[in-house]
């Protein structure tokens, strides 16, 4: 198990689940626009985006994490995620905080999941009382 | 005052790359014509002025292997050696370690750990200097001059206290399995009678097997050569053993009053960058012509936005046409302008091949005549740095696979020199290089057993196929037609790397083969990647580009003429049979439309056509490719993406990858 990084994380919902992206790797925080599909993708792969002259594709989270199809509402959101070279938009249910969650709150995953989550989750916060689950960026956009 | 060393990296892995190229050149030409003294002068000037920038990069080992080879060069300019095969391989190889040592400071920033002694006393066996000085330059080439004046000095010192200093070389056997193991036995045999104070290369690389079959030490010891031989010859897996005595004298003095230099060398080479993250970018010499034509179109586009500024208020719609008609004008010379700085002779290319031609041709005893053409032909950049490869891979294939023999051309009545042609130029908004030879051409049976073999196909299917066919066989995964692995060709890399290379520069192959007579790979690629011409279409309601290089015809068929033949739709079209790829189908879009008439877009690649059924024509567009970026990189059917005038994003179809 590799060490997590301490400190900022931007907050999203997945099915009222808080969910947590070390804020090095996050760009930017869009609001869902128009986008065009792209034929023989994976399926969670909505399509890509016109963002500011780049073209970006756009993942759907909840369907890479096995939740279903994302539902798109004024509350949705894609955070432009970067890993080394590798661009992407996460489609998420909504996004509207950053918070700082140390080290040492930080615990690492349950080990008894079988399901996809587990994967690509690499640790578990606690701030205030409230679970957040922090994103494996690298294991999502591996496979 | 700290000099940023790094602001100049890349000016010097640029120029001494140019420099390099010159001096295989030049060497080739002097190859040829022995007395040119003036090729001899230039290539002399190249290898100094190269030295000079190595020296002042802080790079050492190039500056000191440079230095050398001016020795060498400067003992043709005054007749003391002769100019021969043998020395201009040294030469050549040397070359090839500078070019590997740049391609890693282009890496890394940083010169090669590893030195050139190797290198170096092939040199300086030419140039015939004694031992003593071959001791030297040994040591002048090390990582450190602290570490030799230390070396020089201990022997110095042995020889006073009576004892004798020797280096001796230890060949192992070629079949030796463990050279570090073996090396290590050695080592603690010696050093029962006798003190290592030096090796070469270092212990750690020994003990990392970081070496070949040799390797060097530098021994004190109070016994005889003989001696020495006789402990050494006693260890199994050693081939060859060569002891040479060393005599201390006044070259290690003599290096002292040298130290003042060297002390300064070795300051500038600790300011050695430190290491670089990203390698060194593309660049690109453009004329300055050019420069100031881009200029002027910029200040025109700042005009003609002042006049639409001043047009915007008023209502008159002849005025605003007008403008944005001069608007269009302005960006289309614009983006001429601008590919035209992106613009390269594909000279940089061809320049290393007479080199190759040379060097293979030796290797596999054929006689070849290179002749190449069209080496000003100009493309993008970015096709440069991807075409090397492929062209390189064709070339050795035409040399080893297509030339034959001198004794079989003489039985085939064909010319003892085989003829390796490399052509360029340009055709409308492509570029077209050709890789001819005439040798023997390809053996379609060859092919299809060997097909066969490599389960590339069945042995029912291959009964029938066209000789087109056969020919793609070639380029499909898990073919190659070496019989064995030689090192020129199947390395492992097929034509099938070849092609999807060149495909994915949206270029195309072509094979022509006749037997006996010899094979041309014709390669076709656009002559810019960036902005292209573009026919969009609607398939539904979603929109697609289609290159319009790749596009032949557009016409309306009657869904009736459509046949289907093995599972494939196909019409029969000018006298053709072509195939019909639904665009929804392979586009995964649902197509409810009953209809009688299908518009059909008839698109080439190479020779070969298909038609693409689609909904509706939009029109023809400027596109700008857009990559789809890492993550989507390995879509089917997919050459990029666009964005349209509404900012809406377009995909642009890979017309290569759909038939």
């Amino acid at each position: 198990m590799e060490s997590v990084n301490g400190g900022k994380y931007v907050i999203f919902k997945l099915e009222n689940e808080s969910y947590g992206l070390n804020i090095k790797n996050v760009l930017s925080i869009e609001k869902v626009q128009e986008y065009t599909r792209v034929p023989n993708a994976p399926s969670f792969v909505k399509g890509v985006i016109n963002l500011r002259g780049e073209v970006i594709p756009i993942i759907d989270l909840k369907n890479k994490l096995g939740y279903g199809n994302v539902e798109i509402d004024s509350n949705s959101r894609i955070i432009v995620a970067l890993q080394e070279e590798v661009v992407v938009g996460f489609i998420v249910d909504s996004s509207s905080e950053v918070l700082e969650i140390k080290d040492e709150n930080i615990d690492r995953p349950p080990r008894t999941g079988e399901n996809k989550i587990s994967e690509y989750i690499k640790g578990v916060g606690k701030y205030n009382g409230r679970i957040i689950m922090i994103m494996n960026l690298e294991k999502v956009l591996e496979d | 005052m700290d000099l940023d060393i790094n602001e100049y990296l890349d000016i010097f892995v640029e120029e001494a790359n140019e420099h390099l190229q010159d001096m295989n050149y030049l060497l080739l030409e002097l190859e040829n014509d022995h007395s040119n003294k003036e090729l001899l002068n230039e290539l002399f000037r190249i290898a100094h002025t190269l030295k000079g920038m190595a020296g002042t990069m802080g790079f050492e080992k190039i500056s000191n292997l440079t230095h050398i080879m001016e020795d060498v060069l400067d003992g043709f300019r005054d007749d003391k050696i002769g100019i021969n095969t043998h020395i201009v391989d040294v030469l050549f190889k040397a070359f090839d370690e500078l070019e590997y040592s740049i391609n890693s400071i282009a890496e890394t920033g940083e010169e090669k750990t590893q030195n050139y002694e190797n290198m170096i006393n092939m040199l300086r066996e030419i140039l015939n200097e004694d031992e003593e000085d071959l001791l030297k330059s040994l040591y002048d080439s090390g990582d450190n001059s602290e570490i030799n004046e230390y070396v020089l000095n201990i022997i110095e010192k042995a020889s006073d206290e009576g004892l004798n200093s020797y280096k001796v070389r230890i060949k192992l056997e070629e079949d030796c399995m463990l050279k570090a193991a073996r090396a290590f036995i050695i080592f603690n045999t010696v050093e029962k009678f006798a003190e290592i104070i030096s090796s070469n290369p270092s212990v750690e690389d020994i003990e990392d097997e970081k070496f070949n079959l040799e390797f060097e030490i530098t021994i004190i010891t109070k016994y005889k050569e003989k001696d020495i031989e006789k402990e050494i010859v006693n260890i199994s897996e050693v081939n060859e053993i060569s002891i040479i005595p060393i005599k201390p004298n006044k070259k290690a003095k003599e290096k002292k009053s040298n130290s003042d230099v060297d002390k300064y060398k070795t300051k500038v080479s600790k300011k050695k960058p430190t290491k670089r993250v990203s390698k060194v970018g593309k660049t690109v010499r453009v004329d300055i012509d050019r420069l100031d034509n881009l200029m002027n179109l910029v200040s025109e586009l700042i005009i003609i936005k002042t006049r639409m500024e001043d047009l915007s208020g008023s209502s008159n719609k002849e005025d605003m046409n007008e403008a944005i008609e001069y608007l269009e004008r302005i960006t289309t010379n614009l983006h001429d302008a601008v590919m035209k700085v992106r613009m390269v002779p594909i000279e940089r290319v061809f320049n290393r091949f007479p080199r190759m031609v040379r060097d293979l041709s030796k290797e596999l005893g054929k006689e070849i005549n290179l002749v190449m053409s069209g080496e000003d032909t100009e493309v993008d950049r970015t096709v440069i740095d991807e075409i090397g490869d492929p062209l390189v891979h064709l070339v050795r294939n035409s040399i080893d696979h297509g030339i034959e023999k001198p004794d079989e051309r003489i039985k085939m009545n064909k010319d003892k020199v085989g003829v390796v042609k490399l052509i360029a130029y340009p055709d409308g908004n492509n570029v077209v290089i050709e890789v001819e030879d005439d040798g023997k051409g390809i053996n379609y049976e060859k092919v299809k057993e060997k097909a066969i073999k490599k389960g590339v196909i069945s042995e029912n299917s291959a009964e029938n196929l066209s000789k087109d066919e056969i020919i793609q066989l070639m380029f499909s995964a898990g073919f190659s037609t070496t019989e064995e692995v030689s090192d020129i060709s199947g390395r492992g890399v097929g034509l099938d790397v070849v092609k999807s290379k060149i495909e994915s520069i949206s270029g195309s192959i072509e094979v022509n083969t006749e037997e006996n007579k010899g094979t041309r790979f014709t390669i076709r690629i656009p002559l810019t990647l960036a902005i292209i011409q573009a026919l969009l279409i609607k398939v539904s309601d979603e929109i697609f580009a289609i290159p319009l290089s790749s596009i032949s015809e557009i016409n309306n068929i009657n869904v009736k003429d459509i046949r289907k033949v093995q599972g494939q739709e196909v019409i029969l079209y000018r006298g053709k049979t072509l195939p019909i790829i639904r665009l929804n189908e392979i586009m995964d879009i649902k197509d409810e439309s009953e209809r009688k008439e299908a518009k059909i877009v008839f698109v080439k690649k190479g020779d070969r056509q298909a038609g693409l059924m689609v909904d509706n024509l939009i029109g023809q567009q400027e596109i700008v490719i857009k990559p789809l970026g890492k993550y989507l990189s390995g879509i089917k059917y997919l050459a990029g993406a666009t964005i349209l005038g509404n900012g809406k994003i377009s995909l642009i179809l890979d017309v290569n990858s759909l038939f």
